[in-house]
């Protein structure tokens, strides 16, 4: 469940804005989740109001971006989409893949009063 | 709508890893590292695959050849820096608590409980879990996916990120195989499945099968490592 810690960031990192920007409340906070990347977005959601509680954020909503899987195929040297790790090449059926998309675990922006 | 004497609603840009305090603290030890000479790598995988028997018989094996240390990751207990100690080894255990895996942080106050090891190995052992401990940087010069040949074939499918975040799978308790019915080459494909670039060695921490290719694996890098450190003084 490191879904938790990184909620945990997560915060730490709007409380800091909160203090430069000057803001008290967030209203929405837009985080990119990579269809690739090491965390379940429903995960996220969930840990994130348990860690937001009582805090500036408490009564955010929480707005995913999710940023579809890319890899470059090596065969075919071309770039095709992924939709999750382990799978083949769409095109070639080979496994030559490097991620060059998807990867993302990213805050974008917030909507504050 | 804008009502005079309200505050109203803005949008502030942020654009920040989430993980972006870990990878600082993880910059801050990969950099304490380059700077000793130290080669750091990062041991990942189930419970039970035989981490810290394979750390043991490396530690017994190369002690005369390198100054080795040790940091420990479990939920609960100091069994594992017992069994690092009794080797010679200086081990500091770091017990996660509820937590599912290390943090740079963590690893950063362990580093400070060390004695300083100026051309090392470091030996991160990580909390027994294939899924958290991928997602974070600890400043390692390699993760090290270790995987026992008891566990089943299709591992590195069910897990990808792990197999993924690795540059080096040790497939572990080869000594087992007759006895079982493990396709090895269907690990290793699955493993590359995942990531192409993953090396692959097969050992037995237990008869020692294996071991010298992986200690050559980690005799080029820590030299190459530790010339680095020299030539930047």
């Amino acid at each position: 469940m490191h879904e938790m810690s990184l909620c945990e960031g997560l915060i730490e990192i709007i409380e800091r804005e909160a203090r430069a920007q000057n803001f008290a409340r967030v209203r929405t906070v837009w985080v990119e989740i990579g269809a690739l990347s090491h965390v379940e977005p429903e995960a996220m959601r969930f840990c994130f109001s348990a860690v937001a509680h009582a805090g500036i954020a408490a009564e955010a909503r929480f707005e995913v971006i999710t940023v579809p899987g890319e890899a470059w195929c090596m065969s075919c040297a071309k770039t095709v989409p992924l939709t999750q790790r382990a799978e083949p090449c769409p095109d070639c059926g080979g496994y030559q893949l490097q991620v060059t998309a998807g990867d993302e675990l990213r805050i974008k922006e917030l909507e504050v009063d | 709508m804008h009502v005079p004497g309200l505050t109203q609603a803005r949008v502030v840009q942020i654009e920040r890893d989430i993980l972006s305090k870990n990878d600082g603290y993880a910059a801050e030890n990969r950099a304490r590292f380059a700077a000793a000479g130290t080669f750091a790598l990062n041991f990942v995988s189930s419970p039970g695959s035989g981490k810290t028997t394979l750390l043991v018989k490396a530690i017994t094996d190369l002690k005369d050849q390198h100054p080795i240390a040790v940091i420990e990751g479990d939920q609960q207990t100091a069994n594992d820096a017992e069994r690092i100690r009794a080797t010679g080894a200086p081990a500091i255990q770091i017990n996660t608590g509820k937590g599912c895996h290390l943090d740079a942080h963590m690893v950063g106050h362990a580093l400070e409980q060390l004695p300083p090891m100026q051309g090392g190995l470091l030996f991160i052992e990580n909390v027994g879990n294939l899924v958290c401990p991928a997602a974070f940087d600890l400043g390692e010069a390699h993760k090290v996916a270790v995987l026992s040949i008891t566990e089943g074939e299709d591992k590195p499918l069910k897990y990808p990120h792990m197999f993924a975040a690795s540059d080096l799978l040790l497939l572990n308790k080869i000594d087992l195989l007759p006895h079982l019915d493990f396709d090895l080459a269907a690990t290793i494909e699955y493993a590359r499945r995942v990531n192409p670039k993953i090396e692959v060695l097969t050992v037995s921490a237990k008869t020692g099968e294996g071991m010298p290719a992986f200690y050559a694996w980690i005799a080029k890098r820590a030299a190459a490592a530790r010339a680095a450190a020299t030539a930047a003084e």
